[in-house]
């Protein structure tokens, strides 16, 4: 059980909470990806999972581990700290899916909230992600790190979906990392900043009047010959590719349905064993 | 004593290096409705320096720090995280454009061995950093250069994309100043860390807009 007290104690706003779950899959003996360690962490839950619905390149695959990340509390709240690493072994194959939404919300005394997500993505492992939305709501202060490091030979495919605030509400203070390098090298790195705090976005070199923005990054070493050729197939969306074998699909929308079937779009454009 | 002239000549729209062909996203976005007065100029310049600017202004000041200190090693790392932090392709190809223009302007007014040692297309953050070193500016100089000629050369596409007058143009660009100040302040202070640390802020409008102007037959800027 989760014992608020027992985390930094001497830091940060009364009631704040500070956790770190830690995720790892591993290449079973037949061949089938099995969870090593699943230790969840007060507010971060998660466990073995089935698939939510069609998933890109481990569709109907009994062989393949899966997890859902479910939320144990409200949050995060202003104060927050948390923490998820995740190691995706040699071989295996780690379909991480979300339960809901997260709904970002101020605390006590306007204090940030922090969330760290690190992923290791080890040799010839496959990582499959896709995020539910985030919604920054009215006077939240988050800072978002999203960290991924791939083997040379790793493949991947994420998603993540960033909301400007809940229905007809101004969004809060957000900033959103997303860092993606290969064999240490950088291969995609954006930030994404709104609130009343920064300035610019409402512009249409940035968000325009849209309230969501996402993007999509699929990452294939079978692609360093030749990646995808590059597709604005929406006024708002379009698929690029980028330095290295991987592409980014990046949208904004009105609203989170609207971009949820841009990205998808965007997805099945990769064709199989990408497409749902 | 401090190197002024020398910046004025850096960041002159006048300095034969290319910049004039190209809008800086301004006209992808008037051509898609989502620039269509004044408001929307000043929003789309301010939310332009603030992502790709501030960026771009990093990538000179930490080109323009490595090169005052005869130390272009990091320069292939600069040029792969500055490939990292431009999705689009279009954008990519428009920064090597500019950059090798701007290499081969630089190298000719002002030789100096390291432009060639920047090989054949290089990104125009990285050859303004490097031009600033080899002119004796700082790596604040270097960004404030190239926050300025990429703000102003937007604002100057204004004038021939839109139906406006010029001196609502410059008021926005006189505004605008002591923002560029401070970009220039941050893009300073992030050159002295790592090159994975630089400032990656995304402008998704402006990469999408991008690879739809490059598809399009009728256009009076290449970007």
């Amino acid at each position: 059980m989760y014992d608020s007290s027992r985390h930094n104690p001497t830091h940060g706003p009364i009631g704040a909470m500070s956790a770190r779950a830690v995720l790892s899959s591993e290449l079973g003996p037949k061949g089938s990806s099995r969870i090593g360690t699943l230790r969840s962490d007060g507010p971060l839950v998660l466990r073995k999972s089935n698939p939510k619905g069609p998933e890109p390149l481990a569709h109907r695959r009994p062989d393949v581990a899966r997890v859902a990340l479910a939320a144990g509390t409200a949050g995060p709240l202003g104060g927050d700290d948390y923490a998820l690493d995740v190691l995706v072994g040699a071989g295996s194959t780690l379909v991480l899916q979300e339960v809901s939404a997260m709904l970002v919300l101020p605390g006590l005394g306007g204090a940030g909230s922090h969330m760290a997500i690190s992923v290791t993505v080890e040799a010839g492992a496959t990582f499959i992600w896709l995020a539910e939305p985030i919604i920054a709501a009215h006077r939240c202060n988050h800072r978002h790190d999203v960290r991924i490091a791939l083997a040379p030979d790793a493949r991947m495919i994420l998603r993540e979906e960033m909301l400007l605030g809940r229905h007809g509400e101004a969004a809060g203070d957000f900033a959103s990392r997303l860092r993606v390098t290969r064999g240490g090298a950088a291969l995609y790195d954006q930030q994404i900043n709104f609130g009343p705090g920064s300035d610019g976005w409402g512009g249409a070199a940035v968000l325009g009047k849209n309230r969501a923005v996402g993007s999509v990054i699929a990452v294939d070493p079978d692609w360093s010959d030749a990646v995808p050729a590059a597709l604005p197939y929406d006024t708002n969306a379009a698929l690029t590719p980028l330095a290295g074998p991987g592409v980014a699909i990046g949208a904004v929308a009105p609203h989170s349905l609207s971009l949820r079937h841009l990205l998808t779009r965007g997805i099945n454009e990769l064709g199989p064993p990408w497409a749902i | 004593m401090e190197r002024q002239a020398a910046l004025l000549l850096l960041a002159d729209g006048r300095l034969p290096a290319g910049g004039y062909a190209h809008s800086g996203g301004l006209e992808p976005a008037v051509t898609a409705g989502f620039v269509a007065d004044m408001a929307g100029l000043e929003k789309f310049l301010i939310g332009r320096a603030e992502t790709t600017g501030l960026i771009a202004a990093a990538f000179a000041a930490t080109a323009c720090a490595r090169a005052a200190a005869d130390d272009l090693s990091d320069l292939e790392t600069l040029a792969v995280e500055l490939d990292a932090r431009t999705p689009s392709p279009e954008l990519r190809k428009v920064s090597r454009d500019l950059g090798r223009q701007l290499r081969r302007a630089m190298s000719s007014i002002h030789p100096h061995p390291f432009f060639a040692a920047l090989g054949t297309a290089p990104h125009q953050p990285i050859v303004m950093g490097v031009a600033a070193a080899v002119l004796g500016l700082g790596p604040r100089d270097a960004a404030l250069a190239i926050l300025h000629e990429n703000n102003s050369g937007a604002a100057a596409a204004a004038a021939k994309l839109m139906r406006v007058d010029p001196f609502d143009v410059h008021a926005i660009l006189a505004r605008m100043t002591t923002r560029l100040d401070a970009l220039a302040g941050r893009a300073a202070v992030a050159a002295e860390g790592a090159p994975a640390d630089l400032p990656s802020p995304g402008a998704p409008l402006s990469d999408i807009a991008a690879e739809h102007h490059r598809r399009r037959d009728v256009r009076l800027f290449a970007s």
